[in-house]
């Protein structure tokens, strides 16, 4: 049943990503992306990660995509509609996309041999299933108080960066 | 092994908040706040002035640095539950980072006052940088230093874009934009694998783990190269340098001084932290990625850079060729190398931006006068700044008695000690064209025809006058005693 | 339960056609756009691996990665909207003033 839930999951995923990826038109691939990044949220849920999974619907779609779209509204785009694709790099990507992917499949799937060993470092809250909201914002305000703390930073100098470039002169 | 607390048991209420650990990087930052905080209430004409509040908050976070050094150990522990390191390392570097931004702010000055336009935000996004810049130095996990280096590049974007209504600067900040975003994947990526790997990212964990896991470590070679990548490209060690030189052309001259020397610096240190505190395991695998990345840096910097005639764009190329040579110190991978990376970084960092504060100076208002060619008779006109300019040329060039050929020589000897012959030879090499156009430079300034007419009046503010001659002082005296700071430098490698 | 593989590799394949993106797309927003799905497959590494190490951490890593990717969006939008204005275009190939 979880595995059926997966492929679902999966094949919409990779469909959608691909358009993303290929798609003439910006509006399409924000929305092809959304579509994307949806499904993604019902991976998390399916790996049990319920509040990033929450917070991946509200904050990946709702705020950051909300905003792609935008600026998408905003900038002119009814003329980029009509500019090319640039089509010289096609094939290129794809036999660099089949050779990098099977690369990387082979490597993760070789190494990943370790966890049906033994679950190394399984030495922190497990109490996982059952209160995942709970224990991340325990997690979040004990351990990584300090990364926390310093995200802050983080978004106030995106703020005042996004403010500075684009006022305009008075 | 006292110096770290296993963090997986803390329990809530253990009290691990050590702020004294982060005090240079509070301060800075309420300064940067509070300078926002005046924007409204200073007339746009006087936003030049804004720098000094700057300069006082970038002068009390070293006085704190100073204060706090007696209440820590020489041995250095790790704080907020194992996220920052309070060590002789990261002392060092932030240091040389508070040292670096007051020179920046400075040249900004300089800068600002020739735009029409100035904004007091630029001396805020430099402290934020900065701050940055200070957690990557002393960040014992790989999130920490994901979030400093983050909080560095999002400034940088902005301010490589501020100078608005120039093209140039606007296309070199959407192409540093993208580069720096599409790397930052590849370095998440990697810490990922890192995650899956070892189950945690503490740098002391992350070692600790490794060892024991006995299979072939596929998923670690697989975040080593990814995590390469990403600083590659931070770095701008070949082959990920392409977006440098256009960037570096198209910025405002202090964010180029920025770009070149803050930004490589504090990637590099946060990789020496990660190879060796975290994957020494993985030495021989890095070390061959390195020495090829050396090799490929050192020579497509400084032979790209024959051919410039925009002095931005060389000065791009040969910190590409500086990088190349600090992974000598790094592919080494012993103390005299760690040793030597640091002596070159406070090297590099006196002589670039020394040249480049020289470079605002006779670039003048827009940047007109960038190209060497305006550099012709230099010598006549303005012989402190020919005669400072030359000595940070010779400096970068590695010439005997300057920082930069006691800085080479120690990494070299590292090197040596090592057995990386062949590394050594061809970096021998490598500079040994390098000097060609630095020459250049110096002989275009006081052999080339005088043609009165190029270039109008310049005039060096009196702070600058101060800070460039203490550059050419620093640069020489490092030159020929560098027994100081090499006892600083042997004392910081304790990490 | 599914093996941890099918989600690496489903990870991999995602993180991969970013890439692919990013070189094919000659659109700045378009190429934007696939760094985010690249840093989506990172985030289903970290959940992924979250899960199977059972530990919480890989969880707060995404966060951050959230934030991380809401703090570029805010700028790198930015200056998108300063690159229209100025340039009427966002083909990267015709942000050319300098040689490469």
């Amino acid at each position: 049943m979880e595995l059926i839930f997966f492929y679902i999951l999966a094949g919409i995923l990779v469909t959608f990503s691909i358009l993303t990826v290929t798609a003439p038109n910006p509006i399409r691939s924000a929305v092809y992306l959304i579509s994307a990044l949806l499904s993604m949220a019902g991976l998390f849920f399916l790996l049990e990660a319920e509040f990033v999974g929450a917070v991946q619907v509200l904050v990946y779609v709702g705020g950051i995509m909300v905003l792609f779209l935008f600026v998408i509204m905003l900038v002119n785009v009814r003329e980029m509609e009509t500019q090319r694709r640039a089509s010289r790099h096609w094939k290129t990507a794809v036999v660099l996309g089949v050779v990098l992917s099977s690369e990387l499949i082979f490597l993760v799937v070789r190494g990943a041999d370790i966890f049906s060993t033994e679950g190394i470092g399984s030495n922190l809250i497990v109490e996982a299933q059952t209160r995942n909201t709970e224990s991340v914002g325990s997690l979040l305000y004990s351990t990584y108080l300090l990364p926390f703390e310093i995200a802050s930073i983080l978004l106030l100098v995106a703020m005042v960066g996004a403010v500075v470039l684009t006022m305009k002169e008075k | 092994m006292n110096r770290f607390v296993p963090q997986m048991f803390t329990e809530w209420g253990t009290v691990d908040l050590n702020y004294s650990a982060l005090l240079p990087e509070i301060i800075l930052s309420l300064t940067g706040i509070m300078i926002m905080l005046v924007i409204p209430f200073v007339p746009t004409a006087r936003h030049v002035s804004l720098g000094y509040p700057a300069l006082a908050g970038i002068a009390v976070a070293f006085l704190s640095l100073v204060a706090t050094r007696a209440t820590w150990d020489q041995r250095g522990e790790a704080f907020f539950y194992g996220m920052v390191f309070q060590d002789p390392f990261a002392l060092f570097l932030k240091v040389l980072f508070l040292f670096a931004t007051a020179a920046l702010v400075l040249i900004a000055m300089n800068y600002l006052d020739q735009e029409d336009r100035a904004q007091g935000e630029f001396y805020a996004l430099l402290l934020f940088a900065t701050v940055g810049m200070c957690l990557m130095a002393a960040s014992a996990d790989l999130i920490m230093t994901f979030l400093g280096l983050e909080i560095l590049s999002i400034s940088t974007y902005v301010l490589a874009g501020l100078k608005e209504r120039e093209r140039k600067s606007n296309e070199s900040a959407i192409k540093y934009f993208l580069l720096g975003a599409f790397s930052t994947a590849f370095m998440l990526y990697g810490i990922a694998f890192v995650y899956g790997a070892t189950g945690s990212t503490q740098y002391l964990i992350i070692a600790k783990v490794i060892p024991t896991s006995e299979s072939e470590p596929f998923l670690l070679l697989l975040a080593l190269g990814l995590m390469l990548v990403g600083f590659g490209f931070k770095i701008a060690l070949a082959p990920f340098h392409i977006w440098a030189p256009d960037v570096y052309e198209g910025a405002p001259l202090p964010v180029t001084a920025l770009l070149a020397v803050g930004s490589k610096a504090a990637a590099l240190v946060a990789l020496v932290r990660i190879l060796f505190q975290a994957l020494p395991a993985l030495s021989p695998e890095w070390q061959v990625l390195l020495w090829m990345s050396a090799v490929l840096t050192m020579s497509i910097g400084n032979i790209a850079a024959l051919t410039q005639t925009n002095i931005k764009r060389m000065l791009a190329y040969s910190s590409i060729a500086h990088a190349g040579y600090l992974l000598l110190g790094l592919t080494a991978h012993n103390e005299l190398g760690t040793q030597g990376i640091l002596y070159y970084l406070v090297a590099y960092a006196l002589m670039t931006m020394g040249a480049f504060a020289v470079v605002q100076i006779v670039g003048g208002r827009d940047e007109q006068y960038i190209q060497i060619e305006d550099y012709r008779g230099l010598g006549y006109r303005h012989p402190f700044l020919s005669v400072t300019l030359s000595v940070f040329l010779i400096s970068l060039a590695g010439i005997p008695a300057t920082a930069g050929f006691m800085g080479k020589f120690f990494l070299f000897a590292a090197a040596l000690e090592s057995e990386l012959y062949g590394l050594v030879f061809l970096a021998i090499l490598a500079s040994a064209i390098g000097i060609y156009y630095y020459l250049k430079v110096i002989v275009l300034m006081y052999m080339g025809d005088f043609q009165e007419e190029t270039g109008t009046l310049i005039t060096i503010p009196l702070s600058l006058r101060i800070v460039i001659a203490i550059m050419v002082l620093g640069t020489i005296y490092l030159g020929i005693l560098p027994g100081t700071l090499l006892h600083l430098a042997s004392e910081a490698v304790n990490f | 339960m599914i093996p941890v593989t099918h989600y690496l590799a489903l990870a991999a394949i995602l993180f991969v056609i970013g890439t692919c993106g990013v070189i094919l797309q000659r659109n700045v927003l378009t190429m934007f756009m696939c760094i985010e799905l690249m840093l989506n497959a990172v985030n289903l590494t970290f959940i992924t691996f979250s899960r199977f190490l059972n530990q919480l951490d890989g969880q707060i890593f995404v966060l951050f990665v959230m934030t991380v990717a809401a703090a570029e969006a805010a700028v790198g939008l930015a200056l998108i909207v300063i690159l229209s204005r100025r340039a009427d275009s966002l083909d990267v190939d015709q942000a050319n003033t300098m040689k490469w």
